[in-house]
């Protein structure tokens, strides 16, 4: 190895450092712009009606985001209906039998569902759901393809949060004859529930936004529409349609509905990381 | 009794998911058959998308290449142009700056960066990217589409950033602080310690880190969708010497862009090959999530010993 003089190695200690900041400081600038350029595209066009009226055809001043937010509830609610029951059953099983063969696979096979790229969960819900009833796109079918995206996220807040429940919690439950069953629904659930709620509202917020797995099975809809089998709009989709439409009128409206889901988003994630922080179980 | 079902229950939660793994892949396998049966290897050595063919008749020709190509070129591109910015986020979140105001600034803010919805990329991409890049290829020479497989790398690259700084900051956590503090013992500096201890020791990891971020970028459809400019045939200068400059500047169109576009007018051969499409990816992504979970698992054991 060559001998360097201090000098130079500390000149290369400085430089590097410099980099890696200023290299860093340049990761944050797209988000900077991003987030500037929405909300100014987007505040101009947002007032109350814009939250609490439909859409309106090309040329008609106003129209709003009335159905997409509805809609894009109606999937959420329906996303944790099918995926947060199983989902902890299964961390519970990772977590509880941590050296079972099948949870050695069971955690593969949740590594794999999560590259599943998201594009093939609607084409997944499409031939599963959609094609069935012999093309009828739903809210059904898509919230079908956000549960399977938000399944690993739900396994994976519960086996984290579970695991660190201390053995002695479990172990003074059974000796009291408490039934296994009961010790998990009493006692491990419940003390896990900070960090579970944590994982769920992240994954809230992950299938909040996607808008592939939706093209094709929610597919979208002009009007208002509370019924899950039939199709509704999203915001994600609504932003997507409108902001490739050739309309002005209608791209200022995606910005608008742009700001929205971002605060949303950020709103979901804000509250989420407020609950992993004040309500942290520690034992 | 209660005990014995519940149990049951937790053990078939976790069949359940094998269920499901093994519903998607042999759903896709059964309604891609027929694809790959009418169009055999033409569908992967074919250049030429021509979905009318399908309603002609004889003749049908689907062939994936300039999907192939579209994704390759995006994903890899994108992966090039993100290194070195999510390599220096984690190495100044992972080891230079550990508390402090700043850190907690760009933490939030990659975190952040990762919460924003695809679609709301590819809307930023098409007003603000587009343009800028327009306006280079108008000074260039270079026929200004302004969308195009380098925009398509451009927002995508800005998308992945997060996601491999992420991981590759956990790879940095596993170093063991023995090693380092050694190193720092001996007189080192933080850069020869990052170049001769950190950086060898989690190599694989690091590898692993940019692998499972290339799967993210295989898949992502959305805002490539939105950026890429839609054209269904290889671009132009791909064939001759004096213009393969250009063809990173030229309009495309990947597997995930051409299902999403596609998908819902057609029917057939054509939504077959489309699906064909799909379990291609997803084959492609699941190997990649594969040899990218093992080497990061292998990196975890080398510093538990």
């Amino acid at each position: 190895m060559k001998v360097k003089s201090i000098n130079r190695r500390k000149a290369e200690n400085i430089i590097f450092k410099g980099t890696v900041i200023f290299l860093s400081l340049l990761t944050v600038i797209p988000l900077i712009l991003i987030l500037f350029f929405v909300a100014k595209k987007g505040i101009s066009i947002i007032d109350l009606n814009f939250f609490f009226s439909l859409p309106k055809p090309v040329g008609q001043e106003g129209g709003g985001i009335s159905n997409a937010i509805v809609g894009t509830m109606i999937l959420i609610a329906l996303t944790c209906l099918l995926s947060i029951p199983l989902g902890i059953l299964c961390g519970v099983f990772l977590a509880e039998n941590r050296k079972s063969r099948l949870s050695f696979w069971v955690r593969l096979w949740v590594e794999v569902l999560q590259g599943v790229p998201s594009i093939v969960m609607g084409i997944i819900a499409y031939v599963w759901i959609v094609r069935p009833l012999k093309g009828l796109f739903s809210a059904f079918a898509g919230s079908v393809a956000l549960s399977i995206m938000m399944l690993p996220m739900v396994i994976k807040a519960t086996e984290e949060t579970v695991k660190l429940v201390p053995v002695a919690l479990k172990e003074a439950s059974m000796s009291l004859g408490v039934p296994y069953y009961k010790t998990v629904l009493r006692v491990i659930l419940p003390v896990s529930t900070s960090g579970i709620l944590t994982g769920i509202l992240i994954g809230v917020s992950r299938i909040a936004g996607e808008t592939a797995p939706l093209l094709f099975t929610a597919f979208g809809n002009q009007f208002m529409n509370y019924n899950i089998f039939k199709p509704v709009n999203a915001l994600p989709l609504m932003i997507y349609r409108y902001a490739t439409s050739p309309y002005k009128d209608w791209q200022n409206i995606a910005w608008g509905a742009s700001l929205f889901l971002i605060l949303f988003i950020l709103g979901i994630n804000f509250i989420a990381s407020g609950i992993a922080k004040k309500w942290k179980v520690q034992f | 009794m209660n005990d014995r079902i519940f149990r049951a229950m937790l053990y078939a939660s976790g069949a359940i998911i094998f269920v499901l793994i093994a519903g998607i892949f042999l759903t896709l396998f059964i309604s891609a058959l027929p694809s790959v049966k009418a169009l055999g290897h033409s569908f992967l050595f074919g250049t030429r998308w021509n979905p009318q063919s399908v309603w002609e008749g004889e003749n049908i020709t689907l062939g994936a290449v300039p999907f192939l190509f579209g994704t390759i070129s995006t994903s890899f591109l994108s992966l090039l142009i993100s290194i070195p910015f999510a390599f220096s986020t984690a190495l100044l979140l992972g080891e230079y700056m550990k508390k402090g105001f700043f850190f907690a600034f760009l933490k939030s803010s990659v975190e952040l960066l990762s919460g924003i919805p695809s679609v709301i990329y590819g809307f930023w991409g098409f007003s603000v990217v587009v343009p800028i890049v327009r306006a280079f290829e108008i000074k260039t020479g270079i026929p200004p589409y302004g969308v195009g497989i380098m925009t398509a790398s451009l927002v995508l690259a800005i998308m992945i950033i997060p996601y491999s700084a992420s991981i590759i900051r956990e790879v940095l956590h596993l170093v063991p602080t023995e090693l380092k503090e050694a190193a720092y013992s001996l007189g080192a500096t933080r850069y020869e310690v990052i170049k001769n201890v950190i950086f060898p020791y989690a190599r694989s990891g690091i590898s692993a880190g940019l692998l499972l971020a290339l799967g993210r970028a295989l898949g992502e459809t959305m805002a490539v969708t939105m950026v890429i400019g839609n054209l269904n045939s290889l671009p132009a200068s791909l064939t001759s010497l004096h213009e393969i400059h250009k063809t990173i500047f030229s309009p495309g169109n990947t597997m995930s862009s051409i299902i999403a576009l596609e998908f819902n007018e057609s029917s057939g051969i054509h939504l077959s090959a489309l699906i064909q499409m799909g379990l291609l990816l997803i084959l492609v992504t699941t190997i990649i999530n594969f040899i990218g979970r093992i080497y990061i698992k292998k990196t975890d054991k080398s510093g538990k010993d």
